[in-house]
């Protein structure tokens, strides 16, 4: 072990911000995949392609307008091209598959997954990119005595309020109830008379908007490139898994897991932090098999 | 069935002759070419025999094949033990980390053996990636040594075959033996397979250390052919384009990972050489493959021309 950190109360509270900063992203992004596993019982291998799509996107948008309108402007658009892109290839392709194996519904979502991730490669190219955070947001606080970026506490509030956005919606809404019926008897729903097709639509899109929206929220603390979607997409795999399948609160619960275990592990053991998140997934499967909480299946 | 069991053999037979005059016709390329096809097929068909023939969702299964290759690689340079106590090492050592991995995934059902499966390995990738003293890292293993006899690639491809073709009549004889028919009815009809006292979770895990040994032999493989290790090795995208291979040769059949991996490995290779998007290409050619193809190229050869009709329910429902 390489403990020559001072394992100080202040380096233990900015990591857990870090930590707490991360899981938000990790939350955007692995609820959206939670949402389509929920409702379309698919796990969709596209997602992360489809989280890239939204940090390059995000970043055409920001150098073509620039500056603070620039970013927020990326903000809105970038997941709207992502959802664009989801619904044209739900309605064209995806939608023709319901009825099938369901191995086949995996399969074309790594197909989409291949197609999307040379796309990008075509469009973007395989430089690195980066974006700029409005001079508001840039710099560090003090916090518990050691500094913090401020563009992490934005992110710190831009979780939740996600996260409560998804709730209403989800309960306060008529399509959201609609949604969440199908994701429990979807039967039920077709028998109703309800166009069990179009839900599935909806939530396929919600859900890729999701991803898109993780992507532009990211952009600005990563360099954006190919290959940023292979890491997330088997973290918001295992984070959905660990908080009970298609269960939103619980792919909060799982990112607050993998987020805070990923920090304290750069502050225990640096060299292998990596592993830290990946343990603690294998240690919550084998107590609760079934994920922390209820999964709607 | 005799008849057409008569002629697969023949078919086989033939194929294995032609197999072995190629590297003497054929330029050292596509010697090379076909010899890593070898041990992709050899991977993917171990896979299918825990996926195809045991309905599990082995989602990870390159960690046993890294783990293998990594073993053979670190005895040889590190330890200096002969070289055939690292070659059998390696699928030891996969079936190893087959047994402990397993023992717990076959507690738990369907996508959530799957995801433990995934984070499991991931760990093993995390440690082969981060490692840097002892693996390398991210650089890998280079200039492995191979014994003089199987060092060209024309010696190599022989040394693949001959393991290849008797891997797989060992994987024939253990399909159709009853430890094997049992695994098939565990896949189709779990509940039923309990009620008339087969132990259930007993026949996966040996499937499952069946199935790693060999991705193990194919880990073995790569490194005599390669002659290298690196992290991707142990990465999930192999494991999941392992997993593609299998769907797309057709799942429910003997040979149809062969196919698949053929398909894979020559895509990647020629269409590789004419455009860098070869993914897409793939992408395309796979979504055409579920349009019109359901059950893979084998399953749609073997149905139009009658050998077998393809099993209708085999355990996916989720």
């Amino acid at each position: 072990m390489e403990a020559a950190h001072a394992v100080t109360f202040a380096a233990l509270g900015s990591h857990l911000l870090v930590g707490l900063s991360r899981a938000m992203i990790l939350f955007i992004v692995s609820s959206g995949l939670s949402f389509v596993l929920g409702v379309l019982r698919v796990p969709n291998v596209a997602h992360g392609s489809l989280y890239m799509i939204g940090a390059f996107s995000a970043y055409t948008v920001f150098t073509a307008v620039g500056g603070q309108t620039g970013f927020w402007l990326a903000l809105v658009l970038a997941p709207l091209v992502v959802a664009a892109v989801s619904f044209v290839a739900e309605r064209s392709l995806f939608c023709r598959l319901y009825e099938r194996e369901h191995l086949m519904l995996l399969l074309f979502t790594f197909a989409l997954m291949l197609i999307l991730d040379d796309l990008v490669k075509i469009i973007w190219g395989a430089d690195y990119r980066s974006i700029m955070a409005p001079d508001y947001f840039k710099g560090s606080v003090n916090i518990f005595g050691s500094s913090f970026p401020k563009y992490n506490l934005f992110l710190l509030a831009a979780g939740p309020v996600v996260a409560v956005g998804l709730w209403l919606f989800t309960n306060r809404t008529k399509i959201g109830k609609i949604a969440r019926a199908a994701a429990v008897d979807r039967e039920m729903v077709g028998a109703v008379g309800i166009n069990v097709s179009w839900v599935f639509a909806f939530a396929f899109v919600l859900g890729c908007f999701l991803a898109g929206l993780g992507g532009a929220l990211v952009a600005p603390t990563v360099s954006i490139t190919l290959g940023m979607d292979h890491d997330i997409i088997i973290e918001a795999f295992l984070i959905v898994t660990i908080g009970g399948l298609g269960n939103m609160w619980g792919a909060m619960v799982g990112s607050l897991i993998f987020g805070i275990t990923q920090s304290f592990g750069v502050l225990l053991w640096p060299q292998f932090a990596i592993v830290f998140p990946y343990a603690a997934v294998v240690i919550v499967l084998l107590a609760r098999p079934t994920g922390l909480l209820k999964s709607v299946w | 069935m005799a008849d057409t069991n008569k002629k697969t053999l023949l078919l086989s037979t033939v194929l294995f002759i032609a197999l072995l005059v190629v590297p003497a016709i054929l330029p050292r390329f596509y010697t090379y070419i076909i010899a890593s096809i070898f041990v992709t097929a050899l991977l993917a068909m171990s896979l299918n025999l825990v996926v195809g023939y045991g309905g599990l969702y082995q989602f990870h299964h390159c960690a046993f094949y890294g783990v293998s290759a990594y073993t053979v690689a670190l005895l040889i340079t590190k330890a200096h033990v002969p070289y055939w106590v690292a070659f059998g090492a390696g699928p030891i050592a996969g079936a190893i980390v087959g047994y402990l991995i397993g023992w717990f995934c076959v507690r738990l059902s369907k996508l959530y053996f799957g995801m433990l499966q995934i984070s499991l390995g991931s760990l093993i990738w995390a440690l082969a990636f981060r490692w840097y003293s002892l693996t390398g890292g991210d650089d890998g293993i280079h200039g492995i040594p191979v014994p003089d006899f199987i060092s060209s690639t024309k010696s190599s491809y022989y040394f693949i075959l001959i393991v290849l073709t008797i891997s797989l009549i060992l994987m024939y004889i253990i399909i159709k033996s009853p430890c094997g028919t049992t695994l098939q009815a565990t896949r189709d009809n779990p509940e039923r397979c309990e009620a008339v006292g087969i132990n259930v979770r007993k026949h996966q895990l040996v499937a499952l250390v069946i199935s790693t040994f060999f991705a193990g032999v194919s880990g073995v493989l790569y490194v005599i052919l390669e002659q290298s290790v690196f992290p991707d090795l142990l990465f999930w995208v192999l494991s999941l384009e392992v997993f593609i291979m299998c769907l797309l040769g057709g799942w429910f059949t003997f040979a149809g990972p062969i196919i698949g991996a053929a398909m894979m490995v020559s895509l990647r290779t020629f269409v590789g050489v004419y455009t860098e998007y070869w993914t897409l290409v793939l992408g395309v050619l796979l979504i055409l493959l579920i349009f019109f193809l359901p059950e893979g190229i084998m399953g749609f050869f073997l149905e139009k021309f009658g050998a077998k009709a393809p099993t209708e329910d085999h355990g996916g429902q989720h």
